[in-house]
């Protein structure tokens, strides 16, 4: 759990690591308040990670609770040679992947009807269209992003995972590899027959111009 | 009609993509992950590219590929606004729980 690589894309907060090292080194007598005001600074983007990965909002404030709580036990592991937010994203991650597993309900359907089809020549069997145009902003609209939620969510769990992970969390492939224990080349396979399935299910979407 | 046209098309394409230095629609997709992310080798780069250039079917599709995760990776903000959402209840709990 602890053999991470650090993801230097991850933002971070300078006044977060401050408040990290004043806490480790008062641990004993104002901890309380400094604790508190590190939960209270990144509780919402962690819950937004675990709920990204369990899709379950009880679930994911276990997973939050318990990852505090592994935070608090480990600040001497903290070095600063990530950012605080990087640190912390790797504990609410492997608690949201933890739960996951224990998890009955996951979702392991068949990702082939999803994926693109080709004829005995090798040839793109799947009907083609024709793209239109886009801006950034459209993308970013509330109406995209809950279009986006409601298909990532409608992936098999296997795949979901890594695309998550990759695409939205923006780690590595070696970090995704190690937190789900595969190997790199099948992280790659999974993330592109995600991506193929994905744009299946918004296929209707783009074509009527909503994506 | 339209379906005839196609069915030609495919034949002279699956016919094309046999010739040396061309790959198929099917190697096409195994190595789109590996462009976009600029890991392929040269020589295998400019097949990738000749490809793209000869077949429209897959111009559209890597066009619809390259739209899906620029949504995807947009999404990530949906999330971020779920800060007016954390119940205090939650706060208390982990700080009462934090040493267990």
């Amino acid at each position: 759990m602890h053999g991470w690589l650090v993801n230097s894309k991850s933002v971070g907060t300078s006044s977060g690591e401050r408040q990290m090292k004043e806490l480790r080194l008062g641990q004993d007598q104002n901890s309380e308040v400094d604790f508190e005001q590190i939960v209270r600074d990144n509780i919402a983007w962690m819950l937004a990670v675990a709920q990204r990965i369990l899709k379950d909002r009880s679930l994911s404030e276990d997973a939050v609770q318990v990852a505090f709580s592994k935070i608090y036990r480990n600040l001497d592991g903290f070095e600063g040679r990530s950012s605080l937010r990087t640190w912390m994203h790797r504990f609410v991650v492997n608690e949201a992947l933890m739960l996951l597993r224990k998890q009955k309900r996951i979702n392991e359907q068949p990702i082939d009807p999803l994926l693109p089809e080709f004829d005995h020549n090798g040839c793109r069997a799947d009907d083609p269209f024709k793209l239109p145009k886009t801006s950034e902003d459209h993308l970013q609209s509330r109406q995209v992003r809950e279009i986006m939620k409601e298909k990532i969510d409608a992936l098999p769990d296997q795949y979901r995972i890594v695309l998550v992970l990759r695409d939205i969390e923006e780690m590595s492939t070696s970090e995704v590899a190690k937190a789900l224990e595969l190997s790199e080349a099948n992280v790659k396979v999974r993330l592109h027959r995600a991506r193929a399935a994905l744009k299946k299910l918004l296929e209707p979407m783009m074509r009527g111009g909503a994506l | 009609m339209k379906r005839t046209a196609q069915t030609l098309k495919r034949r002279m394409h699956g016919v094309m993509f046999k010739f040396p230095g061309m790959i198929t629609c099917n190697e096409f997709e195994d190595f789109i992950l590996a462009y976009l992310e600029d890991e392929l080798p040269p020589t295998r780069k400019r097949v990738f590219e000749l490809h793209l250039r000869v077949c429209k079917s897959c111009r559209l599709y890597l066009a619809a590929y390259k739209r899906t995760l620029a949504a995807t990776k947009a999404s990530r903000k949906d999330y971020d606004e779920l800060e007016a959402s954390v119940p205090e209840d939650l706060i208390a709990a982990i700080l009462a729980a934090k040493e267990s």
